[in-house]
This record gives C-alpha cells, sequence and structure tokens, in this order.
C-alpha cells in the first residue's frame, strides 16, 4: 500500500473485498465513538447515573403511592423504567450527531475512500453497545431494589432482545433528527418535546386502569408500550395491560417488534437520504 | 504534453444569489504544482471542494487522475489527499490516533499505517506531541497533522486548500520543503493561497482566479510580465512640481502621486544605471530625494493589476490634481 512512486490507484475491487473494507470501515467509526466515550465519560452519565437515580426515585417515591395488581411496585416498573431511560438516552444520539456534523471531521471522511454509510452505521452500534450499558445498570439497580425475573434464561434473554431492537431502531430515529437539526439545541429540544412525552404517556411507570379511554388508546398503541408489556411478560412481572383489549396489548411481542422493524426501515433510508443531502453542496 | 492529473472544464457553481463558480478552468500536468491565487470569495475553496468530491458543480466536468469526480467519486478519493481550510480531524483523539483512523479508512494495513504516520509525524514536526489530545493543540499544530493526514497513503494528487495559512515562518519554509519532495517524487499538487510569494516559490503554473473564474494564467515569470515591467519609486523631501518635468524622459507612462505629493512612482524600463540617472536628474532640477527604488514585478503587482485592487484613476498630469486613493497610498509607502 506504501508506494514509493505515486501511481494512479484503479477501483474494481470484487464484492466479498468491498464488503469486508466495508465492515471494517464500521468497525473503525465504532472504535472512535468509543474511544469519544472513554475521553468524555460524563456523555455516560444518562445510561449509569440517570437510571440509578430513576429507579430509586420512580421505586421508592411514586411506587410507594402507586398500587400494582399482582405484584410489588419494583417488580411492576422495571421493565418499564428500562424503556424510559432507553428512549430519552437516544437524545444522546442526536445530539452527537449533530456535534459531529458540525465539525470538519465529516468532512475528512468524505474525501477518504471508505465506505460512506460506516459513519452512520458505526454510531447505531455504538448506540446499542451503550444501550447494554444501560440495560446491565437497569438490571442490576432493579435486582437491589427487589425486582425479580420469574421466567427461565430463554424467556428472559428475549426480553432484552426485543428491547435492544427498540434501542436500535430509536438509535435510528435518533440519526434522523441529529441529521435533520441544525445545532444541538434543537436535537435536544426534540428530545424534550417529543422522546419525554413518548415514555411517560405509556404503561412504563404506572397502570392504565384509571385513564380515561382516549388516552389509553395512545398509550395502547404506542410503541415503549409495546415493548414494555413484551418485557413484563416474558420475565413474569405484573402486567396489568395484559387485560387491556387492544391488539397491541394482547400481542405486546409482536407488536413491539413491528414497531422496532417499522420505525427502522423508515428511518435507516431517511437517515441515509439526510445524510446525503447535509454532506452535499 | 504531460497528462493532465487535474483538469476542469467550465465549472459553474451558484449558492443562492451568489454565483460561486462561473465557467472555472483548471488543468494540473502529472508531477506539477498548480497555484490557484485569489481574493476571498473568489471561489478558489469551491473549486477545491468540487475537485475532492465534496461538492457537486452545477454544470462543467472535472477529472482527478483520469476520473470523472462526480461519476466516479470513490475512484477519484483513492487517488487524493486533501487539506481543507479548516482544520477537519477529530478532537478527541490524539494526533497518533488521528493519522491512524486516516490511514485505515483508506484501507492501508494497520502496520503500514503505522510506519507512515511515525515518519509523517516526524517530517511535520509532531512526534512530542503525538500522543495528546487533538484539542490542546495549537492552530499551527492543527494545520501540519491536517497536511500529514493528506499525505498519509502517499496519494498521486494532492489538494491543500492554504496549506501554510496560520503557520510560523519557519512551519511555513519546511511545509514549503515537503511539498517540493512530494513533486519531485511526481505527485501532482493543486494549491491555493493568498499568499503571492507562496504561489512564486511553490507553483510551475498559477492560475488567477476571481469571481468564479479564471482572469489569467501561466507560469510566475508569465504572469509578472503581464504588468508590464519595473517601476520607480522615489520619496522626495518635499512636493516640487519640478521633479515630474525632470524624471518624464525616463519614464514610461502616467505618475501616481501620493496626497502630500512627496511619494511617487511611475513605469520605468529597467535598465543599467537608471537609479544613478534618476539621481542626477532630480539633482540637477534642484529636487533633494529621500529614497528611491526601482522594483522589478512582483506577483502582488499581477494580482493586485488583475483582481483591481488597485483603482488606477490617481494620475499626475493631465489637471495637474494630485489626488490618491488611500489604500494607495498605502502601497506607496
Amino acid at each position: 500500500m506504501i508506494d514509493a512512486v505515486p501511481t494512479v490507484r484503479a477501483g474494481g475491487a470484487s464484492l466479498p473485498v468491498r464488503v469486508a473494507g466495508a465492515l471494517r470501515d464500521v468497525y473503525i467509526m465504532t472504535r472512535r465513538n468509543l474511544v469519544h466515550i472513554a475521553r468524555e465519560p460524563m456523555q455516560l452519565g444518562d445510561v449509569t447515573i440517570q437510571p440509578v437515580l430513576f429507579t430509586l426515585l420512580f421505586v421508592y417515591v411514586f411506587g410507594s403511592g402507586i398500587p400494582v395488581p399482582g405484584g410489588t411496585y419494583a417488580a411492576f416498573a422495571l421493565a418499564g423504567l428500562l424503556l424510559l431511560n432507553l428512549t430519552t438516552s437516544s437524545m444522546g444520539t442526536a445530539v452527537g450527531l449533530t456535534v459531529d456534523l458540525n465539525t470538519g471531521v465529516i468532512d475528512r471522511f468524505r474525501t477518504l475512500p471508505m465506505w460512506p454509510a460506516a459513519v452512520m452505521v458505526g454510531r447505531s452500534i455504538t448506540d446499542v453497545l451503550t444501550a447494554t450499558v444501560c440495560t446491565l445498570t437497569i438490571v442490576v439497580s432493579g435486582l437491589v431494589v427487589g425486582w425479580r425475573p420469574e421466567t427461565g434464561a430463554g424467556q428472559i434473554a428475549a426480553g432484552f432482545g426485543i428491547a435492544l431492537l427498540f434501542a436500535y431502531a430509536l438509535s435510528w430515529l435518533a440519526g434522523c433528527v441529529g441529521l435533520w437539526a441544525k445545532g444541538a439545541e434543537t436535537a435536544q429540544s426534540f428530545g424534550f418535546l417529543v422522546l419525554f412525552p413518548v415514555s411517560f404517556v405509556s404503561n412504563a411507570l404506572v397502570p392504565t386502569r384509571g385513564m380515561p379511554d382516549w388516552l389509553r388508546l395512545i398509550v395502547d398503541w404506542n410503541p415503549v408500550s409495546a415493548v414494555t408489556a413484551a418485557c413484563r411478560g416474558l420475565w413474569g412481572n405484573p402486567n396489568p395491560s395484559a387485560i387491556n383489549s387492544a391488539w397491541s396489548m394482547q400481542h405486546p411481542i409482536w407488536t413491539a417488534i413491528a414497531w422496532s422493524i417499522a420505525i427502522i426501515a423508515v428511518c435507516l433510508p431517511l437517515a441515509s437520504m439526510l445524510y446525503r443531502r447535509r454532506t452535499t453542496d | 504534453m504531460r497528462e493532465n492529473m487535474v483538469e476542469a472544464e467550465g465549472l459553474t457553481k451558484r449558492f443562492g444569489t451568489v454565483q460561486a463558480l462561473a465557467g472555472l478552468d483548471l488543468a494540473a500536468p502529472a508531477g506539477s504544482i498548480l497555484g490557484v491565487l485569489g481574493p476571498n470569495g473568489a471561489g478558489k475553496t469551491t473549486a477545491l471542494r468540487i475537485l475532492t468530491t465534496l461538492a457537486l458543480p452545477d454544470s462543467g466536468r472535472a477529472q482527478v487522475a483520469g476520473y470523472d469526480v462526480v461519476r466516479d467519486p470513490a475512484a477519484v478519493r483513492r487517488n487524493i489527499g486533501v487539506t481543507a481550510q479548516n482544520a477537519t480531524l477529530d478532537e478527541l483523539l490524539t494526533g497518533r490516533q488521528n493519522l491512524l483512523m486516516v490511514g485505515e479508512l483508506s484501507q492501508m494495513r494497520r502496520a503500514d499505517a503505522r510506519v507512515r504516520s511515525e515518519e509523517l509525524l516526524r517530517t511535520f514536526e509532531l512526534t512530542d506531541a503525538a500522543g495528546r489530545l487533538l484539542k490542546g493543540y495549537s492552530g499551527g499544530m492543527r494545520r501540519r497533522l491536517d497536511l500529514a493526514a493528506s499525505m498519509m497513503t502517499r496519494p498521486p494528487v494532492l489538494f491543500l486548500d492554504e496549506p501554510t495559512t496560520g503557520l510560523d515562518p519557519t512551519s511555513r519554509y519546511r511545509v514549503w520543503s515537503v511539498i517540493r519532495g512530494l513533486v519531485d517524487e511526481g505527485v501532482t499538487v493543486l494549491l491555493t493561497t493568498q499568499y503571492l510569494d507562496e504561489a512564486d516559490q511553490l507553483a510551475d503554473r498559477i492560475a488567477v482566479v476571481d469571481h468564479g473564474r479564471v482572469i489569467a494564467g501561466g507560469t510566475p515569470a508569465e504572469l509578472k510580465r503581464l504588468t508590464g515591467g519595473a517601476r520607480l519609486e522615489a520619496t522626495l523631501s518635499v512636493a516640487d512640481q519640478a521633479a515630474f518635468e525632470a524624471l518624464r524622459p525616463l519614464v514610461e507612462g502616467p505618475f501616481q502621486i501620493s496626497e502630500d505629493g512627496r511619494h511617487l512612482r511611475a513605469p520605468v524600463r529597467s535598465t543599467a544605471g537608471l537609479v544613478t540617472r534618476v539621481v542626477r536628474v532630480l539633482d540637477a532640477a534642484g529636487v533633494d530625494l529621500e529614497d528611491v527604488a526601482v522594483h522589478q514585478p512582483s506577483l502582488d503587482d499581477v494580482f493586485m493589476r488583475l483582481t483591481g485592487a488597485i483603482p488606477e484613476s490617481s494620475v499626475w498630469p493631465p489637471d495637474g490634481q494630485a489626488t490618491m486613493k488611500p489604500e494607495l497610498q498605502e502601497v506607496i509607502r
């Protein structure tokens, strides 16, 4: 690769070579994002400190006032807390991406003979890794406050798989927001204006029995509700929504998977379009 | 005639109401340095962004290393190294990590990338800082690391957008010698610059760009010839119209005079003993002279002449009114 005399390099590598090159580019971009996190560990605050705080806050403050049919509030709330944290922490992706796009480093990447999509794919993989950290934090804090999964290893793992699939979908959604937002503040306010309502207007932290019908309709079809209900079902935790008549609450696993796939199917092509538009002049 | 490694024909590009490029033509033969010279906003950076696949032209055609920049950007990227005007490296990586990342993303093997990055860190005197995060680098260090990054894969074509802006003189000379060394190895370089001496020192050919098109092109020597030769500059102790009458036979065109009438300038044909004669005729006319010099044309003259940076309105005579625009005054002093 190091030539003594510079000669023009022809293209036309075979498909397997190109695929291997693309995977390597994704690995390099992911590694770069992880180095960033290691340099500025506070970037991980929303998947380490925040989950612990939320768990304590909800279980001890709200939990003591919210009766849950068929179990303790801690057993009920853990899946919801997981979803709350996964959803709100995806805001970090939007902000991080916007910041990245506003520095010159993207221009450098764009003049290199790399797979252009590696920038976005690498970020989504980093997001899954941080979502895993978030999940582990929640599980440990949940175990401390009295949550226990009541089912077999396969079902427990399936629950985490569905939650992480949803986190991956959210990462592409947040990626679109980051690509669309002109600055970090815009991306940040998206988090407050969209992600907070979406995670709270759900069955994540309160049983939905007392809600008016129109609100419960929204709540039952909220993807956060579906993923939460799916996890509760798979972990054998109290799941009051199971008696709701909405199809989404009767089949939360399929609803959760369908939502995740739908979000990815829309946001992945949209992200690549936005990336091209954002980086072409 | 050698094959052109960079070739652009009729590039146009409009941003809203601003016509950044209005039919730009450029050509850089293999193994040469093409200097693109022009004032701010002339379209230099836009042209470079098109040639490096960062922007698409509205019309026109460009080839780099034989590949079309619009139809085959991936092939172009394999053959170029780019140093943009703004730093384009990762603030949260060290200098060394930045170079390795650029090398690896250019499909270099990791071992090769290591060897090459150490070599470049030495070349640009960054070895001591290599383990530090980029956010602690000074502007000049970033600039040098950016240059090193563009050379990681030893690309056959290098694009450098104002490569020495922000560098101290020592680093500047060092960068010049690195660039010359690369061209000796056969690399083709296209560089934009606002420093005329940089273009003069480095470029084999220069394209002067203004308002999105090339308004003059040629070797530095050819361009200097465009200004029409040398000029005389003299400073009198006191303003004295007798000076002009005395100098008239020696000069080849109209005088330019400062407001206080003491500084004057005129085109001359550079001949042996010219200054001696100037001093003699002024002495004979009873004019006291403080300073006198004959300047050979520089690229500054070409640049200012071509881009209209100097108005030629202040001419003495015909009307005897010795007036001069302030910016011209600056130049003469």
